[in-house]
């Protein structure tokens, strides 16, 4: 067999098989395991099932190395390979029926399965749970500070500054009428109205991200430059010795007692709203005027794009996501303090955004979710996680410039679409 | 009335007189000329015109409106399409983005529309596709449509560039050196082009050219500029027969 020959053979593996399909493979694989995990768990000599993958039990005792991964290969790549390769051509032919139908019943249909997918997955450990919104939000914040440094070509520091203002905000509007709390006294709303309440809160905590987003945009966007990076940056430290220095938030010491209300569907659809969101606007020609400007502006004035306009709106609307994201942050793990949006939240978001590549929605979900779950995946070698992922990041910079998948553009109808299989 | 009037325009970078006491007038279907040595001013002018820089003194009227302190992207939705000297094209497009980019000020469909992706939306980006196709196609790039900008040859992009100035739908077009770098061949297809959208579409063009040859062709009226002031201004015969043109050209004391 030559080289071609077995590239050509993995890529058949592969080809030609649509979502759908896949999803229907992942989901039968999580079924597996849920019903059958702790049994195959106990026969390979595992203690209990493998929360993420078994990287971290094989970092932990590496004696349970070949366990884990007969465990991995048994419950995840195995069935959802077979079942994804052997009902092709039934999802292929559904996947086209839907698209012809409707992009948008189908992309409700597929996200529907994906998130019964997740739900099933995490409902094993309450650790699969947290870790699986922490991930969503990251989703929601890279993507919008993407909008930004990717879309908009310039540097922005201030994320973290805008996701303390929505967590905050948006903590408000619900520990206040809802919770007993030292700061803000009784509650004067009974509890079964918080959840409906929540989104109000969101996007008022969106909007305060928004509004302290004005706050830099007026002096950075006369011009063009480094401003916005030293700006933002400033205003990042603003927000948080401000926060630090408010009693009635609790200052250094932080605001707890949100009520449960962001739970893995609420994640999972705000999530959703902003991907969809972004990602129409992206494609539109208003959000490529974004592009315009960055590449050049002169000449984006002269084509009629409003250029000041322009850059003020993808600010804003990038501080806006941010500042949800930070409200369900606040409430997911249901207690916020001023040292958590500080230098290394922002180092964590814009890896994100470069390590997963600029101008791209694929490569924000890319980067969001690999360097989380690495993060995760990494957790037992503790101090040396800090040497691993810096290092992938310095890889990714040398190899790929520009991150793992820039500048690619997310069609639905073409995600969606039966995939025809490769001669 | 005049389509574009341009009166004793002068303008001053920190001491030095870039332009001094420029007169221009272009009537509907007319094609003018500018040229002059490097450096005379030429681009200058054209930026002033455009809104790039605001003129120290001097008014510019477009059919009678004086658009003196408006913003470029102002300008160019009022009417004024442009080129740039070195294409200034945009890294990560298509081509067909380019085009529709253009359509930008004509769009409705506001952040809502791009936010949600309403039926206004699709309708008007469906429209300004096909727009900017019919502008390719008449500069003959339309089969290149999917292509990023870069991966074309030069001549293609600067066809692009002129099928993106036009897709503003502009009263007049300004040409900044549209033939700069190009090979005897593409230079003929280019004349040729400029030509045809002047007499299908009966537009009116401002063109700043070095070379004289292209000018002498298409112009019916040529301005020489040397040192930011206009030297002569005439048919091409007269030009080209004028005693301080040929002085200016050749070099006596003025250094090309």
């Amino acid at each position: 067999m030559t080289k071609t020959d077995k590239k050509h053979f993995f890529s058949r593996l592969f080809s030609g098989i649509p979502v759908l399909g896949w999803l229907l493979g992942v989901l039968i694989a999580v079924l597996l395991e849920r019903y059958l995990g702790e049994a195959l768990a106990e026969i390979l000599g595992l203690p209990k099932i493998p929360v993420l993958f078994g990287f971290v039990i094989m970092l932990k005792k590496p004696a349970l190395i070949p366990g884990s991964l007969a465990f991995v290969i048994l419950i995840y790549i195995l069935p959802i390979w077979i079942i994804a390769r052997l009902s092709a051509p039934a999802t292929n032919a559904a996947a086209g029926f839907l698209v012809r139908r409707s992009v948008g019943l189908s992309a409700m249909i597929h996200l529907a399965l994906l998130y019964a997918c997740i739900h099933i997955w995490s409902d094993i450990s309450a650790y699969r749970v947290l870790a699986l919104k922490l991930t969503l939000i990251s989703i929601m914040l890279t993507l919008s500070l993407n909008v930004v440094n990717g879309y908009m070509g310039e540097f922005s520091c201030s994320h973290p500054g805008f996701m303390a203002l929505g967590a905050y905000v948006c903590s408000i509007f619900t520990v206040g009428p809802f919770i007993n709390d030292r700061f803000f006294d009784q509650a004067i709303l009974p509890l079964f109205l918080a959840p409906y309440i929540f989104p109000v809160a969101l996007i008022f905590g969106g909007l305060a991200a928004a509004a302290g987003a004005l706050f830099v945009a007026i002096p950075s966007f006369r011009t063009r430059g480094d401003y916005l990076a030293i700006i933002s940056l400033a205003f990042m430290f603003i927000v948080k010795s401000l926060i630090e220095n408010l009693e009635f938030v609790g200052g250094p010491r932080g605001l707890g007692g949100q009520p449960d209300l962001a739970s893995l569907p609420t994640v999972f659809i705000w999530t959703v709203l902003c991907v969809w969101i972004i990602n129409n606007f992206v494609r539109s020609t208003l959000g490529k005027a974004m592009n315009a400007v960055r590449d050049d502006e002169l000449a984006a004035a002269a084509m009629t794009v409003n250029t000041r306009n322009t850059k003020m709106t993808a600010f804003l609307f990038a501080a806006f996501w941010a500042g949800v994201a930070g409200g369900l942050f606040a409430h997911v793990l249901r207690y916020v303090n001023p040292g958590t949006f500080g230098v290394q939240n922002l180092a964590e978001v814009l890896a994100m955004v470069y390590f997963g590549g600029l101008n791209s929605v694929y490569g924000s979900i890319v980067g969001a979710v690999s360097l989380n779950l690495l993060g995760e995946a990494l957790r037992p070698l503790e101090l040396f996680k800090w040497i691993i992922i810096p290092l992938l990041l310095i890889l990714v910079m040398i190899f790929r410039p520009k991150g793992l998948v820039a500048f690619k553009e997310f069609d639905p109808r073409r995600v969606l679409q039966p995939k025809l299989k490769s001669e | 009335m005049s389509l574009l009037q341009v009166e004793k325009m002068t303008h001053y970078f920190g001491g030095l007189k870039a332009v001094y006491n420029y007169n221009l007038q272009i009537d509907p279907g007319q094609i003018k000329g500018l040229i002059g040595p490097n450096g005379a001013g030429k681009s200058t002018i054209f930026n002033l015109i455009t809104g790039i820089y605001k003129p120290t003194e001097g008014d510019i009227r477009l059919e009678g409106k004086s658009i003196v302190g408006y913003k470029p992207h102002q300008v160019a939705a009022m009417g004024l399409g442009r080129t740039f000297q070195n294409m200034q094209l945009w890294r990560h497009m298509t081509v067909l983005e380019h085009v529709k980019m253009a359509r930008y000020s004509k769009l409705r469909y506001g952040l809502c529309g791009a936010f949600f992706g309403t039926a206004k939306r699709r309708r008007e980006e469906a429209e300004s596709d096909e727009k900017a196709h019919y502008f390719l196609n008449m500069f003959g790039v339309d089969p290149l449509a999917d292509q990023n900008i870069f991966n074309l040859p030069y001549g293609a992009q600067r066809r692009v560039e002129m099928a993106r100035a036009m897709a503003t739908e502009p009263k007049v077009l300004f040409l900044d050196e549209p033939t700069a770098g190009m090979n005897p061949e593409e230079l003929g297809r280019m004349v040729a082009t400029i030509r045809q959208v002047h007499e299908e579409l009966g537009l009116a063009i401002f063109l700043i050219e070095h070379r004289l040859r292209v000018v002498m062709e298409l112009c019916e009226s040529i301005q020489t500029l040397v040192f930011g002031e206009i030297i002569a201004e005439g048919t091409p015969e007269e030009i080209r027969s004028n005693p301080k043109v040929i002085d200016a050209y050749l070099g006596k004391d003025v250094v090309e």
